[in-house]
């Protein structure tokens, strides 16, 4: 197949560069190729779709497929004639309580990730979890949810779940499990547990943290021991040196006006990202020109989404983070700086922290969590100077049940294993022979332990090396309990019964001590009727499962003071060596590669690179003109008797002399779904270069890979579709954005308008606000029954997503300003789709929206050969999968499944938007503004998107519309899109001169 | 050069023209026949349920009303099929033992549910809500027809888009008063028009149209 990912040579930066430089004003691009414009470019923005995707993709040719066709023709005219098949209709014996047939249920739950609860609001439909939803009651969420939390669902109906306990490669009972585990506990409860090991991920379930109490009460000899490949050890380390205790920090970025952020990635890494993202673009939600904004300074080692919302962002390689928080820290009179800085930040620096120091009390610094301790460190100190503490940040007891360094506690089993002190391993979840370090060899000193028993939804790995694997049951189908980032308890209620002979961790817990089976209801249940002291446990018990989680259970704020002697005292730990540095990071879309197998976040483009399917060495421009390589040319990565290969992609953005490596990918025992995608990066990580790898070798190996970037897909040909300014320039001249673009004359209208009597239909897409973090996509897959296609299809551009998010660069391809613009159907007025459609498949409707009527569709692809947007899709393939049972049960009943050769698009949710329409007419009343949320806009931890009724001039997606912010594209057409753009504002601090 | 055809080839062309415009004709009006034929739509089929359950019995019998069934009609897309356990409100006192009533028993005791053949299907692509149209006037009679009068339920219409839309077009002709919408015997009046149209006025019925109306 023919590679799209970049030109025959290597990339002309010199070109390139001379190229933006000569631009006169913001000019926006979206990769390097369309500013080079590349022979392979051109061709590929030509054409409706991407050269190739009108072709067959299987080896037939033109002659065969007319045969073939001919038959199918003839048969598909049979097949009308043939009688609407039998249905059966099964009720129920007995209706569940509050069941109403055709009506979707929400039940409150949570989903634990890396231990941390992201609260959420379930969709039943008669029994099935469809479609998950944030809880707008539950702190860490606020009613949003991220792209791994909405695909999670999807894992729950994988088929490819292990259906019942495994032994030496046959299917056993839980029985002869609990046989064989028993005999093995005897032994131990003679011996007071030596040799029995735990190994998790992290805990912060008050419920499992009380049976791990229990357990090592009864066996005091074992050990638990606890290993995630993202956790921060940094952040434990430094509260320990700051506090002498492991607190816990988080902030409130709603109070913020200034943010200085160390190479953390807030905004979308870790167990606060959402109510952080839902806090941060409330600050920058500018109505009108009066309006104040925070400003964020960024210093970063890889380009992130917390990095495009900057106003201030500097590119560093991640060791010299360190000396900028020294530098900075000094700067606010916190030790000295140490050794000054070739770069020239100095300036800047200053200024940054003047700003910071005039805005104390209403300032914060984070530090990222894949830092060194030391920045951990300089970070709570410069907080308190700040008088950040109980005003933007705030300290807690530690949310973990068992804070510790995890490398240091996979360590120490690592050790005890090699010494053979280690006869039973229980290891709950996870999957460390995988993404362990590499120098522990996990792998290779496992089978020293005589019985090893794995709890995993799905086998891997390690699964493999284990006798005894025990399918992990899904937490929507398991009861269980985990705090959120500041302490929140929240209850996991399952929706459905576990679908396969699955177990939870609990329930395994319990039987190591050797209690009889119960339900994990019970245990859960039980132990918060212990821990509770009021008097009315029952109804506590109801309002908890309903809210979702234990109210006031968020753990009371501590006033603590930082020991500064002990930062000041702290030597660099880290120093920039020379040679190329490899930064490891979790995968955007499959996080550590336990969502390896769930093919939404596998096809979901990442963040940034807008890379499906697979993992890539980024580097920067310049390093790639250095090396002489260019997107898709393999590379070898080696230090010391480690080596990887993996593809290249060039990203603008990324700093020189340094290579980011996504972990996640290439796993070797894995689902259909996981199989073959991407490379595996672990065996270069090892214990002592764990987030960062100095003096790392690169070779250039000469061969290649297709990488599929959905980044030139639909090209909107240079135009200029994002909009932007400054503040300062905003309220300067509030028609600005306006002046940007031009508008189409209304007299030269030709056909008549529509004429809209009761609602009318209509978007706002705040550009301020949106941080391009992609949840948008899975939650639209979700509620629409969208299908994914597979990494060779999706490089012929037929990817089906109905909402996309594109990235546009402004500036000089080293350091560009990144713009995120998620674009779904518009929706236009005059809509150009409308007229060229020979059998009316697609129409206006009465309330505006474009609709698309799939069974009328005969697929001449008019419509989207006339689409200006490029936002219309069409199943080349029947990419629906009809066939696996369990995958059925995921699709949402009220949105048509579509087959083969039917165009479809973004139908602003219409099956939203008729449920509250009847539901509004049943209660005699209008639909209220704010009733409908579309999919997209539900999920949107920034709240960038709102949705509708214009014609009621009180609605907000009016008041939005009305602002001067507000900007369609492409309205020089004259579509008179129903989807509209606020522009995106920056607020850069006026006292630097020019960046 | 000679011949390639005989002249007899003229009136055979001729004839196979005739023949073709006769044989296409025929043919569309073969299709057309089929389409609208009760073999297609399945009108008046009577089909076999795993209990002969009659409507007539029980509605015009018995009196007993719709919504005690199909009990999520006013407040659902679906009118709802009885569980076991409604048809065992009853039949745990009367008719305890008729032998025609053993699957609903087993069911019951079993708690495996009863599975009926759905008499009126629309195709996967068609979204109806009952609950809206109950709302607005519709009875269920003039969907569903004499349902009191069936011993075993069969279609009357054809479910087809054609039927649909002639009453989204002109509800007018069809809408009935509120209090009448669950009436088996309720009989449009001689002035049905002039009462129709007072009734779109009152009950603000829109005659809705659009393709994502029932399509999405």
């Amino acid at each position: 197949m023919k590679n799209h990912n970049g030109s025959t040579k290597t990339m002309d930066l010199k070109r390139i560069r001379e190229r933006l430089a000569n631009k006169k004003g913001p000019d926006y691009w979206r990769s390097l190729e369309e500013v080079a414009e590349t022979e392979e470019f051109l061709d590929y923005v030509k054409h409706e779709f991407p050269a190739g995707a009108d072709t067959w993709a299987d080896p037939v040719g033109r002659r065969r497929f007319l045969q073939i066709m001919g038959a199918s023709i003839a048969f598909g005219g049979m097949t009308a004639c043939v009688r609407q098949p039998e249905e059966r209709v099964v009720p129920y014996v007995q209706a569940p309580e509050e069941t109403i047939p055709g009506k979707p249920l929400f039940f409150a739950t949570a989903m634990p990730l890396s231990g941390y609860a992201q609260g959420l609001l379930v969709e039943s439909h008669e029994g099935r979890p469809t479609k998950i939803e944030g809880n707008p009651k539950h702190p860490a969420s606020l009613g949003a949810v991220s792209a791994i939390g909405q695909a999670s669902v999807l894992n729950l109906y994988d088929p490819d779940r292990l259906p019942a306990v495994k032994n030496a490669s046959r299917l056993r009972s839980w029985a002869a499990f609990r046989a064989e585990l028993s005999s093995a506990i005897d032994q131990h409860r003679a011996n007071q547990g030596r040799g029995l090991r735990f190994l998790s991920g992290t805990v912060t379930s008050p419920t499992l943290a009380a049976q791990i109490d229990a357990v090592l009460a009864r066996f005091p000899e074992a050990r638990w021991h606890q290993f995630e490949p993202v956790h921060s050890d940094s952040a434990y380390q430094a509260a320990q040196l700051a506090f002498g205790e492991p607190v816990n920090c988080y902030y409130d970025l709603s109070q913020a006006d200034v943010i200085f952020s160390l190479d953390a990635d807030f905004l979308f890494h870790g167990p606060a990202a959402l109510r952080y993202t839902k806090d941060f673009s409330a600050r920058r939600r500018i109505e009108n020109t009066g309006n104040a904004m925070n400003r964020l300074y960024m210093v970063e080692s890889s380009p992130t989404v917390t990095g495009t919302m900057a106003d201030h962002r500097e590119v560093l390689r991640a060791s010299e983070v360190e000396s900028i928080a020294r530098q900075l820290a000094a700067e606010l009179g916190i030790g000295t700086s140490g050794a000054s800085l070739s770069n020239g930040n100095g300036g800047w620096l200053a200024e940054a922290a003047r700003d910071l120091q005039a805005n104390a009390g209403r300032a914060m610094v984070i530090p990222g969590d894949f830092q060194s301790p030391l920045v951990h460190l300089l970070a709570h100190a410069m907080n308190q100077v700040l008088q950040a503490p109980g005003n933007t940040v705030f300290y807690t007891d530690a949310v973990e049940a068992r804070p510790e360094s995890h490398l240091e506690s996979l360590q120490s089993l690592v050790e005890d294993i090699q010494n053979g002190q280690v006869q039973t391993l229980v290891i709950l979840g996870g999957n460390p022979v995988f993404d362990a370090p590499a120098d522990f060899q996990f792998d290779r000193i496992l089978d020293r332990v005589d019985l090893r028993v794995h709890l995993t939804p799905q086998e891997n790995e390690t699964s493999f090396l284990c006798q005894w694997v025990i399918p992990e049951s899904h937490f929507l189908e398991s009861w269980s309990d985990a705090r959120a980032y500041d302490g929140t308890v929240s209850i996991v209620q399952p929706l459905i019964e576990p679908l396969y002979a699955s177990r939870s961790a609990h329930q395994l817990l319990a039987a190591v001590l050797g209690q009889s089976d119960q339900s994990d209801y019970a245990i859960v249940r039980n132990h918060w009727e212990q821990e509770f002291s009021g008097a009315d446990f029952d109804s506590f018990w109801r309002r908890s499962l309903h809210d979702g989680f234990l109210e006031g259970s968020a753990l009371p704020h501590r006033n603590l003071a930082v020991n500064v002697q002990a930062v000041v005292g702290q030597s660099a730990s880290q120093t920039s060596g020379g040679g190329i540095e490899v930064m490891f990071r979790p995968d955007p879309s499959i996080y550590d590669g336990r969502f390896a197998n769930n093919g939404w976040l596998q096809e979901l483009p990442k963040v940034l690179t807008k890379l499906a399917w697979d993992n890539a060495a980024l580097l920067a421009p310049a390093t790639a003109e250095e090396l002489g390589v260019r997107n898709g040319d393999i590379l070898e990565l080696k230090q010391g008797e480690s080596s990887i290969e993996v593809a290249t992609w060039v990203q603008p953005g990324h700093p020189v002399g340094s290579i980011t490596l996504h972990f996640g990918y290439g796993r070797r025992i894995v689902g259909r779904v996981g199989q073959n995608t991407g490379f595996n990066v672990y065996p270069l990580r090892s214990s002592s270069q764990f987030w960062i790898a100095n003096n790392v070798e690169v070779r250039k190996t000469g061969s290649r890979h297709p990488l599929a970037s959905t980044q030139h897909h639909y090209s909107m040909e240079g135009r200029h579709l994002v909009r932007h300014a400054s503040l300062e320039e905003f309220q300067t001249n509030p028609d600005l954005i306006h002046q940007m673009g031009h508008e189409f004359p209304d007299e030269l209208d030709l056909y008549p308008d529509f004429e809209y009597s009761g609602y009318a239909w209509g978007m706002a897409v705040d550009l301020n606000a949106c941080i391009g973090c992609n949840a948008c996509i899975v939650a639209c897959q979700a509620e629409n029954n969208i299908p994914v296609v597979g990494k060779d299809q999706v490089i012929v551009g037929r990817e089906m997503h109905w909402i996309r998010v594109d990235r546009y660069y402004s500036g000089s391809p080293d350091h560009p300003q990144v713009f995120h613009q998620p674009v779904m159907c518009q929706h236009c007025e005059k809509a150009p789709c409308e007229p060229v459609c020979p059998v009316a498949a697609t129409v206006h409707s009465s309330e505006g929206l474009n609709d698309m009527v799939y069974n009328r569709c005969v697929g001449t692809r008019y419509c989207s050969n006339n689409c200006p947007y490029k936002v219309r899709r069409f199943n080349y393939f029947l990419y629906s999968d009809w066939n696996t049972e369990s995958l059925k049960l995921q699709r949402n009943p009220d949105v048509t499944v579509r087959s083969r050769g039917v165009m479809e698009k973004c139908t602003y949710c219409v099956q939203r938007i008729n449920g509250a329409r009847i539901q509004s007419k049943l209660e005699d009343r209008k639909i209220r503004d704010g009733e409908i949320k579309t999919a997209c806009q539900q999920t949107c931890p920034a709240d960038a998107i709102v949705f509708g009724n214009i014609n009621d001039p009180d609605s907000r997606v009016s008041q939005l519309k009305r602002s001067q912010r507000n900007y369609g594209i492409l309205t020089e057409l004259n579509t008179k899109p129903r989807t509209t753009y606020l522009a995106r504002l920056s607020n850069p601090n006026p006292a630097f001169a020019t960046e | 050069m000679a011949q390639l055809f005989h002249r007899s080839a003229n009136a055979l062309a001729k004839v196979s023209i005739v023949v073709a415009v006769f044989l296409i004709g025929g043919l569309s009006w073969a299709s057309y026949a089929l389409y609208h034929s009760n073999y297609a739509n399945r009108v008046d089929e009577v089909r076999e349920q795993p209990v002969p359950f009659s409507h007539k019995h029980h509605v015009s019998g018995l009196g007993i009303d719709c919504r005690y069934c199909h009990n999520s009609v006013e407040r659902s897309p679906s009118a709802g099929f009885p569980e076991t356990h409604t048809c065992m409100t009853c039949h745990s006192r009367v008719w305890t033992d008729a032998p025609i009533l053993e699957p609903v028993r087993e069911s019951y005791r079993t708690g495996e549910p009863l599975r009926w053949i759905r008499v009126h299907d629309l195709p996967d692509f068609a979204y109806f809500n009952h609950s809206i149209h109950v709302k607005k006037g519709i009875g269920c009679t003039t969907c569903h027809g004499q349902i009191d009068e069936m011993p075993l339920v069969r279609q009357v219409n054809t479910l087809y888009m054609e039927w649909c839309l002639d009453c989204h077009r002109n509800p007018a002709r069809y809408v009935r008063p509120r209090s009448e919408v669950f009436s088996t015997t309720w009989q449009p009046p001689a002035n049905q028009l002039e009462l129709g149209a007072k009734l779109v006025e009152e009950y603000d019925i829109q005659s809705l149209t659009s393709c994502s109306t029932c399509h999405r």
